[in-house]
């Protein structure tokens, strides 16, 4: 039995386990895929919002200031990385000069600094590619761009480090309450859970989720949206993210660099029935290339190293959804986490702990761990602490992926981590292996090998992510024959092995003596 | 560390010839650097036959091929490190590299050979609409789990793009017991040799769709299906022509980029249409003393030419460091200037030299290399280009200035087929006011 359940493992519900984390309780987070950050939260812009898109007095608009405010303080104590490079809302008709005075104006009424509106002149000068159309812009110094996955990851493993369990692959089919007062719930692979309470942060199945305990229902609409990652060569294109004026179908195709250097385009905003319709379209991209061409001039997009699809759950009031349900008591709903929602997500986590510390008059903690370190990072340390890290552990004198320049040493801590990687896009949401230019042509069978060996998994079960995504699902012909002929002899191959390192090991004993 | 007179950063055929011929050009001081754990580069996973038919009149099998120079390497005494990734190539030759037993280390290079090859072409870059899901392959990475790891990526198979890693897969997969259902070329001619359509598409009866393309991928784990549409004139797919094949695997042979991150970075000059660096008839690039060969200079078809270019590049780069050894020795005198300091200073145009540039044109996409200094050119210089379209029955036509000097009728040129002429340097030696020499495809 749990204080408290939290369905989803996606910047939400890592964001709430994270917050709970600090408190004496029982928290488990049950994820339907094999990892957390599988859903909206690995799909969308990176982008750490200033505040003046949401309407006044929302709980949109209050959660994203806030969430904005916590970030350097967060990324400090999460070591997550994390740019102020700021924003422009870039406007390229006269007649729409009025648009940016309202942005600023909400904007001023939400609570976001430093805001200010700047001429042709001075949009040009801060940034040279604006289109030859700009009349003016919106500027908002405390925009930002972060690792969407690395945000998600910290507050995770920041929680497990503090006690939250998580359960993967484990997907909610039914909850109800029972006389015992406490809420049962059945997953899919047949467990059965019990809680004092429950989060839903499900994402865009939070309608399904809250469905299940309340008459009062509440409907999901995804959103999906294209985008397109261009080359780290291109990447200083623009230096601020550039969005276009904002419509009623959300805040356009941006320009963004990405907190990595590479330089991301999108998204497009297509309603869609499927929960599960993450796939791009040729009209999509073609749509993002126009769009975005009309706001900076020579968008390389040539350079296109991949194009992905995220959903976003929209919910049909445009405000989050964050409370304890009506009719559901203890049943608390984090629903409707569209954009904003990765700027809120922290802000979220505090708001949701905020009303379970009330209601269940939560302790902290002594032994709380407020800080998280991140996985080694290579790149950017001097050839002296290069070569201090490689003589601790030659691991990290071996490039594994070239294009990003990620070293087996990394790889190696992202699989052994507390809610570490297992698969190839476990590894690379941890150590970005795989995510640069190649995508994973060179490294992946590299990152196969080591995944095979640091976690025993046979490599017919290795998965892209999870599920049926197997990457080599049976043997070639000579090899299969080769290994049922040594299947048996598998066992005493295993000692002779063992016995060859054993030797080895002695052999270094004697020269070191 | 060490330091060395030339630094080769590769370890596959381009490198290992270049280090090959350096040696046998006199030079003691080389250092190979390759980032596998293998010499051979891709060649070790290049497990079918076909190579050497030019370098060693025989045909061998790629590790075979392979295994004629890295043999050659340790006869010679030729030093090389494995798993050594090289991080940085600076403008003054610097070379910096990481491994696991010496961590990261610099060598102050005379001459560095650039030899690193290239990469396939990702999805992403194709910008193929659809899901995202496992079973989505370049060709060489399936060869690599094939060959080397000796694992299945599926059983059925559709193969986009025809290039030759492609083709070969599609006879690879078939002998593993896998249905390729057919091979969808974007353009309405292969992107590979004759001889591989042939051998692995024809003999097996691989259906190859010319002006197709795919155009959705299914499947949200693991690919189900793709669709497969014809398209017009201008490459977009045409409604009413989309077949759906249901599949477990796709293969992308959609071309290969040359590999010049390090290049780029050290400030090597680019040539847009090969995305490899521009070369003068030394193979060396802008910067003196860097040169290039094999796939990270221009995408080849055949590794015979990839040695045969390396080695040039190896020969050259000997020259170059007893060039600039001279200099350094006669610096101290009268400064030398003239002969020396030609056969030492790469692009840098030496007083007098006569320097021409080759362009190409009408139907030719480029030429390497892309400029001879008539002194520092060998007798006989070999010129390659590729063409932009398929051509019957044309005509190779070079152009010193503005006279034809050469018309050569070719049955047919194809762009999946590198072409070449040779100029001889008494040629153009006798013409000392010659400025451009011209490569261009004639229907008459």
């Amino acid at each position: 039995m749990y204080d408290v359940i939290i369905i989803g493992a996606g910047v939400s519900g890592a964001a709430v386990a994270w917050q709970l984390g600090r408190f004496n309780i029982k928290t488990c987070v049950l994820e339907k895929c094999e990892d957390v950050c599988e859903g909206t939260s690995k799909a969308n812009s990176a982008i750490i919002h200033a505040g003046y898109d949401a309407a006044e007095g929302s709980l949109m608009a209050k959660l994203n200031v806030r969430g904005n405010e916590m970030m350097d303080e967060l990324s400090k104590e999460l070591d997550i990385p994390f740019k102020r490079n700021g924003s422009l809302v870039v406007c390229i008709h006269k007649e729409e000069l009025g648009g940016l005075k309202d942005l600023y104006d909400r904007g001023i009424k939400n609570g976001v600094k430093g805001l200010k509106i700047l001429s042709r002149e001075e949009a040009l000068e801060l940034e040279p590619n604006l289109s030859e159309d700009t009349v003016g812009a919106l500027y908002a110094p405390s925009a930002g761009v972060v690792c969407p996955f690395e945000l998600n990851i910290a507050m995770a493993e920041n929680a497990c480090e503090n006690g939250v369990e998580f359960k993967f692959n484990t997907e909610v089919k039914d909850i109800s309450k029972g006389e015992d007062g406490l809420w049962h719930i059945k997953a899919a692979n047949g467990e059965e859970f019990c809680a004092k309470y429950v989060v839903n942060a499900a994402g865009v199945y939070a309608d399904m989720i809250h469905n299940m305990v309340s008459k009062d229902k509440i409907r999901i609409i995804q959103r999906r949206g294209d985008y397109c990652l261009l080359d780290k060569q291109v990447g200083g294109h623009v230096t601020h993210t550039i969005f276009p004026q904002p419509t009623s179908l959300g805040k356009g195709v941006l320009i963004s660099p990405t907190i990595h250097g590479n330089l991301i385009v999108g998204p497009t905003a297509v309603e869609t029935d499927d929960k599960e319709a993450t796939n791009t379209t040729a009209e999509g991209i073609e749509e993002l290339i126009t769009k975005a061409g009309s706001h900076v001039r020579n968008l390389p997009i040539k350079n296109v190293i991949t194009s992905f699809a995220g959903l976003r759950a929209h919910e049909e009031h445009h405000d989050f959804i964050i409370g304890e349900v009506a009719d559901a008591p203890c049943f608390i709903d984090c629903a409707g986490i569209e954009s904003p929602g990765l700027t809120a997500s922290p802000a979220i986590g505090e708001m949701v702990a905020g009303i379970l510390k009330e209601k269940m008059g939560l302790t902290e903690k002594s032994d709380f761990v407020a800080t998280r370190k991140g996985i080694v990072r290579t790149e950017g340390l001097s050839v002296a602490e290069m070569n201090e890290l490689i003589r601790k552990n030659p691991a990290y004198g071996n490039i594994v992926c070239r294009c990003e320049m990620i070293t087996e040493g990394e790889i190696i801590e992202a699989i052994h981590r507390p809610l570490g990687a297992k698969s190839l896009d476990g590894v690379k949401r941890r150590t970005r292996a795989g995510m640069g230019r190649c995508q994973a042509g060179f490294c992946s069978p590299r990152t196969m090998e080591i995944i095979n060996r640091e976690l025993s998994i046979p490599y017919e079960k290795i998965t892209k992510s999870g599920g049926a995504s197997v990457i080599v699902p049976t043997r070639t012909k000579a090899a299969g024959a080769a290994g049922a002929a040594a299947s048996c002899a598998a066992d005493a191959g295993t000692q002779a092995n063992l016995g060859a390192a054993a030797s080895k090991e002695s052999d270094g004993e004697v020269t070191g003596a | 560390m060490k330091n060395y007179d030339i630094v080769i950063v590769g370890g596959g055929p381009a490198g290992l010839a270049a280090a090959v011929s350096a040696k046998k050009a006199g030079c003691d001081s080389i250092l190979i650097l390759e980032r596998d754990t293998e010499l051979g580069g891709i060649l070790n996973q290049c497990i079918h036959n076909g190579f050497g038919l030019h370098t060693f009149k025989e045909e061998l099998t790629g590790p075979e091929y392979a295994y004629r120079f890295i043999q050659q390497v340790l006869d010679l005494g030729i030093e090389y490190k494995l798993g050594t990734m090289v991080m940085d190539v600076a403008p003054d030759k610097t070379v910096t590299a990481m491994n696991r037993e010496d961590g990261m280390f610099t060598i102050p290079a005379k001459a560095v050979i650039l030899a690193m090859g290239c990469r396939e072409r990702p999805r992403g870059a194709l910008n193929i609409p659809g899901f995202r899901p496992a079973g989505i392959f370049s060709a060489g990475t399936a060869q690599r789990l094939v060959n080397i790891e000796g694992y299945m990526p599926g059983k059925e198979v559709v193969i986009l793009g025809s290039g030759d890693i492609g083709l070969i897969m599609a006879r690879r997969m078939t002998l593993e017991g896998a249905k390729v259902k057919c091979v969808a070329e974007l353009m309405p001619y292969s992107g590979g040799l004759k001889r591989n359509i042939v051998q692995c598409l024809d003999d097996f009866g691989i259906p190859l769709k010319l002006s197709h393309t795919v155009i959705d991928i299914e499947g949200k784990e693991h690919l189900t299906a793709v669709t497969i549409a014809e398209v017009g004139p201008d490459r977009k797919p045409v409604p009413g022509t989309e077949e759906r094949y249901t599949c477990d695997t796709l293969l992308l042979s959609c071309g290969l980029i040359p590999e010049n991150e390090l290049s780029r970075a050290a400030g090597v000059e680019m040539n847009p249409v090969t995305s490899g660096p521009i070369v003068n008839e030394s193979l060396e690039t802008n910067i003196p003393g860097v040169f290039a060969c094999g796939n990270v200079l221009h995408v080849h078809d055949l590794v015979d030419y990839v040695s045969e270019e390396a080695t040039r590049a190896g020969e050259n780069a000997v020259k170059y460091v007893n060039g600039a050894e001279a200099e350094a020795g006669a610096a101290g005198g009268n400064a030398t200037t003239g002969a020396a300091q030609a056969e030492a200073g790469g692009n840098a145009e030496a007083g007098r030299a006569h320097v021409i540039a080759l362009a190409a044109t009408d139907g030719a996409r480029y030429t390497v290399p892309s400029t001879i200094n008539v002194d520092r050119m060998s007798d006989l210089l070999t010129v390659r280009f590729r063409v932009g379209d398929v051509y019957k029955n044309s005509f190779v036509s070079v152009y010193f200035d503005d006279e034809r000097v050469m018309h050569n009728q070719k049955r047919i040129m194809s762009p999946g087929e590198m072409e070449q002429i040779v100029l001889r340097k008494a040629q153009l030696a006798e013409r000392p006011l010659l400025k451009t020499i011209t490569v261009k495809i004639e229907n008459e």
